[in-house]
């Protein structure tokens, strides 16, 4: 079969549930549920889902995952946040990146339950309102971009190259920025919207 | 109307009109959507290159949590498309163009889709489909492009043209031979190829679809499924990125209604990274021997170019990878041939400035060739053999200032500097070493139609079913609209990618902003007169005036003799004792322009290099695209575009394989850890400029479109430069430090 991109563990909770010795999930559960768990998908489901909760763009969030679950999937799927994008699934092209406790992260290599207690920023969390971000601003001027999919990625990875300091030249900022794939080829333009942000003198 | 007023006039106001969206995260990609209670569907893959699946075991995937439906050639419901009709000679139907996914137990290649698995969540789709065994009968596979090129009785002729003597190059002064190769390039847009169908009962399907075309998707899929073309939505609101891969439906997409159907569910299917070398194309692999001929002067007298390129066992697919070899320079002999080759892989499709690109890196190559050999500076062989008429058809040129575009670009490469002796020129220690190569592509117009709305509050709503793959159809749309009407861009709205607006063109070939900004020009001209009629009509102000004493500013009518009479556009909206002026405007080709002119965009793209001579590496030091595309609607999105060609230019050049193993007819680097797409680090600053100089018959606006000519010679110009450094010809793509050193 195809070597797929995304493993899923083979042994989950629900095994464990459905399949398991009755005297573990006795202990744990009432009988009657168990029973119920070995047939009913929903309730199999249920007991399987792992409760979090963190912080996603400045709102408390609670939201019960399945394992395997990435933290991009989590995000688009369960919350409705689209922005960010799943690209390649594999970590090589950097649209998924999000800031977790605001360090950059590709969101398609960390699972949901790993980020449990933490602080997700994603690129809808950016703008203040109607006022965009100085770097989202700086893409529009520039013209950063062009099918616009790789943006948030391109973006999120922008604003920690500022913040932390890699944005001094040019050739910093291409060294930087090379794990973000812009297959239009926006980049000389990219580059000149991340110089212009870090010297606008704006709170980035 | 004011050509040199054109784009000019809200020349401040040339922001994308999606950017707003596109850095905030609200732009809706095909797989952004999420109808209600939509399953995801998860493709199992061949394993083997050849042959038939004898047999499915699906016991334990069909047992996987979640599962809903595992689709296979055992269990697919009949698809009317996909009956041959040819089988009923009376009957001239639709046949699906491919790969017809489970139609029957055939394997025509490594990772060709045998089965889909449908399932609640994505995480157990895909779980499931790692439990799908299929057992095969195997049959010997041949995916050796250079091996079986070789035998003639493997090739389909695919055109032949000649014009004066064959061969003539072998009695020229001077000539010379070679061969070159391109490795398979793929387009790999960030965007996944994806489709989410929506079944409303039997004989109504919605799909949100990443197509160029969505109306041509729409009437796929219709007779596909055997429905009414107004039963099939198909939505596209933002594709990211395609560079053809999506100028025809591929079998997913047929998959994702055939399984929405059966789960009478919604059902997204997003291909995966490694799925997206085996399913949506790629440029071809290709050999070609292309022999010049000049006089010591260097007047071209003779060029052969002979093409092989590759496709599937189940489809052809050809390209013009020989046309520009036909007639980008005079040449009074010129002889081409091309040829396909059958192979157990996936089929190609166009990718940006397709053929030509292919065909331009062998003939520009060889122009520099010739050049050293002359003793003659790449540019001036060039100016030397500049055909004044399109030498097949022997008609004008409509336009063409690519005497300026050389001019340009060797002024801002600083070609000045360029050493005519290779590897005679050293800065830091570097080897130096200038290059260029020429691009052309066909610019033509097509059938548009687009749907115009004026409010009364003075904003107009502009509608056609066109999509956008990135360059900016919006923002050229919005900026022609403005400059039609002066009226202020922020009041102009494109709306497009969705099937219920008015039908629109395919975006590909360069075309776009010709077929679509024609309609968007003649449908605001009609506006512009209807509004100054209802100023004459309805207005005291203009009494006893003509339409041509008024004119249009900043969304008034205004008498052209006393500028204070004046009436906004809003006003004579509500004047005109409607709620609103809507206009459709369908326009297309002009068949008598095309037979009194040919019509091509140009380029000429300039590069210098820096090469290590230690450990060969390239470097660009500077990279020039000049552009003849005609008048330039929107400036900013087409230096995007012209850079964005150079970029993919810069990947064929120096980064782009695509790597099939020959046994087993696997993808060897199928992600984008290992296929190499140029990154931040491979780019440098890239100088782009335009004539600017409107074509006076393609259409209203004088545009000819940039897309391709972007690409089109790019490779040539690097492989060139790295010969002016190093002295090393080198013929194969991409070029390698180890073919240097």
């Amino acid at each position: 079969m195809e070597q797929h991109d995304h493993t899923c563990p083979g042994k989950s909770r629900r095994d464990f549930i459905k399949k398991s010795t009755a005297l573990t999930a006795i202990s744990l559960t009432p009988a009657a549920v168990v029973k119920a768990g070995e047939h009913h998908e929903a309730i199999a489901s249920f007991f399987e889902k792992t409760p979090l909760q963190m912080e996603v763009n400045g709102k408390m969030v609670q939201v019960l995952v399945d394992p395997g679950v990435s933290l991009l999937d989590m995000l688009r799927e369960q919350l409705g946040l689209t922005g960010t994008k799943k690209g390649c699934d594999q970590g090589h092209c950097g649209a998924c990146i999000v800031h977790v406790d605001g360090k950059r992260v590709n969101s398609c290599l960390t699972e949901a339950v790993d980020n449990n207690g933490k602080k997700i920023t994603t690129i809808e969390g950016l703008a203040e309102g109607d006022k965009l971000h100085p770097v989202q601003e700086a893409f529009i001027k520039h013209d950063a971009f062009q099918c616009g999919y790789c943006t948030p990625g391109q973006i999120m990875s922008a604003v920690a190259c500022i913040r932390e300091g890699q944005a001094n030249s040019e050739a910093d900022i291409r060294e930087y920025m090379s794990d973000n794939i812009c297959r239009c080829g926006a980049y000389p333009n990219i580059v000149a919207a991340i110089t212009a942000a870090k010297n606008s003198g704006q709170k980035i | 109307m004011d050509k040199e007023k054109r784009a000019s006039y809200f020349a401040d106001e040339d922001d994308r009109v999606d950017g707003i969206d596109k850095v905030t995260g609200r732009a809706k990609y095909t797989a952004d959507h999420h109808p209600e209670n939509m399953a995801y569907a998860v493709f199992v893959t061949s394993t083997i290159t050849r042959g038939s699946v004898k047999n499915f075991i699906l016991s334990e995937a069909r047992d996987a949590p979640g599962v809903l439906e595992i689709i296979t050639h055992l269990n697919c419901p009949a698809v009317p498309g996909f009956q041959p009709w040819a089988k009923d000679p009376n009957k001239k139907g639709f046949e699906w163009r491919g790969l017809k996914p489970f139609a029957n137990n055939l394997v025509w290649y490594y990772g060709q889709p045998i089965a889909l698995v449908v399932a609640s969540t994505w995480e157990k789709a895909v779980k499931a489909a790692s439990l799908v065994k299929a057992e095969y009968i195997t049959e010997e596979a041949e995916t050796d492009f250079e091996k079986f090129r070789k035998d003639p009785s493997r090739l389909k002729p695919s055109g032949e043209y000649k014009r004066g003597e064959t061969d003539a190059y072998k009695q020229a002064d001077v000539f010379v031979e070679n061969e070159y190769h391109l490795p398979i390039e793929t387009h790999n847009p960030i965007e996944l190829h994806a489709t989410i169908a929506h079944w409303e009962g039997n004989d109504k399907l919605t799909v949100y679809d990443k197509s160029q075309g969505p109306k041509g998707t729409q009437a796929e899929l219709a007779r596909t499924f055997g429905l009414e073309e107004k039963n099939v939505r198909v939505i596209t609101k933002f594709l990211g990125g395609a560079f053809g891969s999506s100028l025809r439906s591929w079998p997913h997409v047929a998959a994702a209604c055939i399984a929405a159907k059966m789960v009478k569910r919604p059902v997204r299917l997003q291909l995966t990274r490694r799925q997206m070398f085996t399913m949506v194309g790629y440029r071809p692999m290709a050999w070609q021997k292309i022999a010049i001929g000049a006089s010591r002067d260097g007047k071209l007298t003779g060029i052969t170019h002979h093409a092989i390129s590759n496709t599937s066992r189940y489809e052809d697919f050809r390209e013009g990878i020989v046309n520009a070899s036909q007639y980008l320079y005079e040449c009074p002999n010129v002889n081409t041939t091309y040829k396909i080759l059958p192979l157990d892989i996936n089929t190609p499709t166009w990718m940006r400035g397709p053929g030509e690109a292919s065909g331009a890196f062998a003939l520009e190559c060889a122009l520099d060739e010739l050049a050293y050999k002359l003793n003659m500076d790449p540019v001036e062989l060039r100016i030397k053999n500049y055909a004044e008429l399109h030498p097949v058809s022997k008609l004008p040129w409509s336009s063409k200032f690519l005497k300026e575009c050389y001019d340009k670009g060797r002024e801002l490469v600083g070609w000045s500097n360029r050493s005519a002796i290779p590897r005679s020129k050293k800065e830091d220690g570097k080897l130096i070493g200038y290059g260029m190569g020429g691009g052309v592509f066909g610019a033509s117009r097509g059938n548009a139609t687009v749907k115009a709305i004026f409010t009364s509050e003075g904003k107009l709503n502009l509608y056609s079913a066109v999509s956008d793959m990135g360059p900016g159809t919006a923002t050229a749309m919005v900026s022609i609209a403005a400059d039609v009407l002066q009226l202020p861009a922020a009041k102009i709205s494109f709306l497009l990618g969705d099937t219920e607006f008015p039908p629109g063109p395919t975006q590909g070939g360069s075309t776009t902003t010709s077929t679509m900004g024609t309609a968007v020009s003649l449908v605001c001209e009609m506006l512009k007169t209807q509004l100054i009629e209802i100023a004459r009509q309805q207005s005291p102000l203009f009494s006893g005036l003509s339409a041509d004493d008024l004119a249009c500013s900043n969304g008034k009518v205004y008498a052209k003799t006393d500028i204070s009479k004046n009436m906004g556009f809003a006003e004579l909206v509500k004047a005109s004792g409607k709620p609103q002026i809507e206009i459709l405007k369908e326009s297309g080709p002009d068949p008598a322009v095309r037979s009194k002119y040919a019509m091509n965009s140009f380029s000429a793209h300039f590069v210098k290099v820096a090469i290590d001579p230690a450990t060969g590496a390239i470097e660009l030091k500077k990279v020039v695209c000049t552009g003849d595309g005609g008048k330039i609607v929107s400036p900013k999105t087409a230096r995007s575009q012209m850079i964005g060609g150079a970029v993919g230019g810069i990947g064929m050049a120096l980064t782009e394989e695509a790597l099939v193993d020959t046994r087993t007819g696997k993808y060897l680097n199928d992600t984008l850890g290992s296929y190499l797409v140029p990154r931040h680090r491979d780019v440098p600053f890239i100088d782009t400029w335009f004539p600017d100089k409107p074509d006076p018959v393609i259409n209203p606006m004088g545009s000819k479109g940039v897309g391709e000519i972007a690409l089109v010679g790019f490779a040539a110009a690097v492989a060139n430069a790295v010969y002016n450094a190093t002295g090393k010809r080198i013929t194969s793509l991409p070029l390698k430090p180890s073919m240097i050193i």
